[in-house]
């Protein structure tokens, strides 16, 4: 017995094993683990192209913070993160997988562009009013076209959703060209300019403007949904148990039609704040990939509406940082998508770690090659 | 075909001494020790959670003991795999088969089997085993047409054309009928008397009384009784697995049987799920005060039967689902449930209730659309009444003796009677005028099932319409005043309990009342 111990111990593997319950710490550490591990593998980069890493990583993630005019345009960014990453937290929360917001986010804009391009002489607070809710529709309108697709032809909405972005960027791309090309821009693919009550109120002398407020309210009222309500409590099972769900009486194809209605038009409202707000006009180019990087947003604030706040934020830095290091160290703002793409991969990996934890075990080599367990 | 063991003394083939297996810090096993002999049909009995899954999957290899050792032929052996366990002849026929539906018999058995043994006409192979065996099997017929009973002998014959010496069947009666049982006794006893050794896992006490030679009793993971099986009486074995006598359920007989209250007539539904079973032309009236039981083998249409009713599958056609005098084809289950209907599911988890969520959360599950509570538990925008869900949370724990290590625990931490009981107590609690209930004691210790069927009995004595569905005779004997049986999702009409005998039951279970195809399709 014991020389067959002996022969045990010499083989020694790590493995995974599962935990009897998912652990509650790891829930909440998780994120911050793959915010550490970025950080030590972005430094390790920074040393890899020659640069300064400790000045690099304090230029990216500590200096947007030094200043007043940077923290404003940090919480400028974070403001449609937040506002499309409630929205998807909530669908992924149902296990609905809206890949597209980005493409909702375009629509959106269009759709609330109406009005200040069809009707510029229509200058009340109401037509303020009428452009949110058009972009919030307009968002919802397209991202009810995976639903439908979802549960009438059973189609995977991952792939829909993400392939209509690149219908909705190109139509947003057609309409600045063609029909909604500004008569006197000179030629540049960008419509008038808005004005007056067709832009956002602003306020402080930087670019603080009322769109974050409705990220911030969308958000606290997300949070009272999921945490006390019924609907919130539908969503969570319908995600996590469809069959306890079905039980419940809750419908999964209801719940396709509200989970993409609700982030689309989250998604479309955000697109809207971004043309009536910093933007003022519709162009080519309206949104650095909020509506993906909403989706790191959404699992790094742990699908829940505050969280989301805060990962939003964390986000909304790798933009700014992004710029101050390209301006600093002459690095590509590249950068900025690498780490955003590093964050989402650690925390998936690290998101393991509730459910099952790191072993060292010792196995015996492996005797027979026939057969196999069955 | 297997190696007939010259003198027929028998020998001890198998030995496990003082083993234990740790999980965490809780014994599955704690020091057990057990012998087999060739020749002898050995009998594992205990509740469940008694430890006989953990006990077997180390002597097949898929787990590995924290201490102690097993000797196979008197040899020390580690066995390292259930691949090493088969090649050192140890076979065995899991409850739960992994087949492929959508391939044939010898196909199946091929995957399974090492390449050495997939030379040669596998299926002239497998015909000819099964039917000296006495189990009949076509190698060309799809799995997904045959029942449960002959997947359970694509199993056994896959073992047997390894030559196994030991042969571990894990409760392998769960799923046949009285006939289909008998058939499997007769191979059992012919394979001992070949000189291999069957280890049987079982908690049916009648059959381990008929074949089994040794027996031995596990309880809480540790070795409670060595018996001869043939000289203890079923009660004295029951005792010995329940560690006190199991407390007899009283049926008042003079219950009042009034109104029906729900019925089913000339039901038809083809099944949405791919390999699933339709339900065809199904009659049956549920009475105030009557305890009607479905008896019959698992997949032959319970669960279709039991998401009809319940209206989480809903029948496109009208008129076929009555509930307290109302159609109610049309509604779903909240609807259905605002009737007066209630329902519990045959899987606890996942499906009657949510493994991570509080125990408040499930009773929310399937309370919230009820109007049995004296306010709303849902209240829209101001939240869910907590307040509310805790009173009904401590009135089910009281009144079903739900033991829980907190107050307002996870579903996923209670054992399985506990959660079987907070399940169908979550349901009683309303005193619903309909229940129907799939596979009510399902897994579940004698205990927990002796409380519910009196609770279930209790309920229908006030007046309430029951419908159980349940593979367990026993229990359908002890509870019903009416007996169906279903088949292939033909329902039988049904019986007085008193006039059906376990040996008519069985008939009807193989299928004894099904109409042919013409008729059916007519």
């Amino acid at each position: 017995m014991n020389k067959l111990r002996k022969q045990l111990e010499l083989n020694v593997q790590l493995i995974l094993e599962k935990r009897p319950q998912s652990s509650g710490l790891m829930n909440l550490f998780s994120p911050l683990l793959a915010i550490v591990l970025t950080i030590v593998v972005g430094g390790l980069i920074f040393a890899a192209m020659g640069k300064p890493p400790l000045t690099a990583l304090y230029l990216y993630f500590i200096d947007p913070l030094t200043s007043w005019w940077s923290v404003e345009e940090v919480l400028v960014k974070a403001g449609p993160l937040v506002l499309i990453g409630v929205g998807l937290a909530v669908c992924f929360k149902a296990n609905v997988w809206n890949i597209g917001a980005e493409g909702q986010l375009t629509v959106g804009a269009l759709m609330g562009a109406i009005i200040p391009i069809l009707w510029g002489e229509w200058q009340s607070p109401f037509a303020l009013v009428a452009m949110l809710c058009l972009g919030a529709l307009g968002g919802a309108l397209f991202a009810l076209i995976p639903a439908w697709l979802k549960t009438h032809f059973g189609v995977n909405e991952i792939l829909t959703s993400l392939m209509l972005v690149y219908i909705a960027q190109l139509l947003l791309d057609w309409f600045v060209r063609g029909p909604w090309k500004d008569p006197n821009g000179y030629n540049f693919p960008k419509s008038v300019s808005f004005e007056g009550w067709h832009l956002l109120p602003m306020w402080g002398d930087g670019r603080m403007h009322f769109g974050l407020l409705v990220s911030l309210v969308a958000a606290l009222v997300l949070f009272w949904i999921m945490r006390h309500t019924l609907k919130g409590f539908e969503i969570n099972v319908v995600g996590s148990a469809p069959r306890a769900g079905a039980f419940a009486g809750f419908s999964q194809t209801k719940m396709v039609w509200f989970c993409f209605a609700l982030s689309g038009g989250l998604a479309g409202l955000a697109g809207l704040i971004e043309v009536a707000g910093p933007i003022g006009q519709l162009q080519p180019q309206i949104s650095p990939n909020y509506g993906f990087t909403a989706i790191i947003v959404a699992f790094l604030g742990r699908l829940n509406p505050l969280g989301v706040i805060f990962a939003g934020i964390l986000l909304a830095i790798s933009y700014i940082g992004g710029e101050g290091i390209q301006i600093e160290l002459g690095i590509s703002s590249k950068i900025t998508q690498m780490f955003q793409g590093m964050l989402l991969f650690f925390i998936l990996m690290c998101d393991t770690l509730i459910l099952y934890r790191l072993k060292w075990i010792s196995t015996k080599p492996n005797q027979s090659t026939t057969g196999h367990a069955s | 075909m297997l190696n007939k063991s010259n003198n027929n003394a028998p020998m001890t083939l198998l030995q496990v001494t003082n083993i234990s297996k740790k999980f965490g810090d809780f014994y599955a096993n704690d020091n057990l020790n057990l012998s087999i002999e060739t020749g002898k049909v050995h009998a594992l009995l205990g509740e469940n959670g008694a430890g006989k899954s953990t006990l077997v999957k180390m002597m097949y290899g898929a787990l590995q003991p924290t201490s102690g050792s097993i000797f196979w032929q008197g040899q020390e052996t580690l066995i390292a795999s259930p691949a090493h366990a088969r090649e050192l002849g140890i076979g065995m026929v899991f409850q739960h088969f992994s087949l492929f539906e959508a391939l044939t018999v010898a196909e199946n058995i091929s995957l399974a089997l090492p390449v050495q043994l997939r030379q040669g006409d596998l299926s002239q192979r497998i015909a000819d085993l099964s039917l000296d065996y006495g189990l009949p099997l076509n190698p060309a017929a799809l799995v997904a047409d045959l029942s449960v009973g002959e997947r359970q002998r694509i199993e056994i014959v896959r073992c047997l054309l390894q030559q196994p010496k030991l042969l571990i069947m894990d409760e392998p009666t769960a799923v046949l009928t009285p006939q289909e049982a008998q058939a499997l006794f007769s191979t059992l006893r012919r394979l001992v008397e070949e000189g291999c050794a069957v280890l049987y896992i079982s908690h049916r006490l009648e059959e381990v009384k008929q074949i089994c030679h040794d027996a031995t009793i596990l309880r809480h993971g540790k070795l409670v009784a060595e018996v001869d099986p043939k000289v203890e009486t079923a009660a004295t074995l029951a005792q010995l697995m329940v560690g006190s006598s199991v407390h007899q359920v009283t049926r008042n007989t003079n219950g009042e049987i009034g109104e029906v209250l729900l019925s089913l007539s000339h039901l038809y539904q083809s099944s949405s799920a791919p390999f699933g079973v339709d339900l065809v032309d199904v009659n049956l009236q549920v009475k105030s005060g009557e305890i009607l039981a479905i008896a019959g083998v698992a997949g032959n249409g319970q669960g279709e039967l039991f998401s009809v009713i319940s209206g989480e599958e809903r029948n496109p056609q009208q008129h076929f689902i009555s509930l307290l005098g109302q159609v109610s084809d049309g509604l779903n289950i909240n609807q259905r449930r605002l009737l007066g209907a209630a329902f519990v599911p045959e899987e606890r988890m996942g499906h009657g209730a949510v493994e991570h969520l509080s125990l408040t959360d499930n009773i929310l599950l399937s309370r919230h659309a009820c109007n049995d509570t004296e306010s709303p538990l849902d209240r829209g925008w101001f939240g869910i009444d907590r307040r509310q869900l805790a009173q009904l949370n401590k009135a089910i724990s009281i009144n079903y003796d739900v033991r829980k290590s907190r107050e307002d625990d996870v579903a996923g931490s209670l054992s399985g009677g506990n959660l079987q009981k907070f399940v169908v107590g979550r349901e009683l609690n309303r005193k619903p005028k309909v229940l129907v209930i799939n596979q009510p004691t399902w897994g579940v210790d004698a205990g927990a099932a002796a409380l519910i069927r009196q609770a279930v009995i209790d309920l229908s004595r006030q007046g309430s319409a029951i419908l159980i569905i349940s593979q367990d005779l026993d229990e359908i004997f002890e509870l019903a005043d009416t007996i169906a049986v279903i088949s292939r999702g033909q329902l039988s009409p049904s019986y007085a309990a008193s006039e059906l005998s376990r040996e008519k039951i069985g008939l009807m279970m193989a299928g004894s009342h099904e109409q042919t195809a013409q008729a059916a399709g007519a």
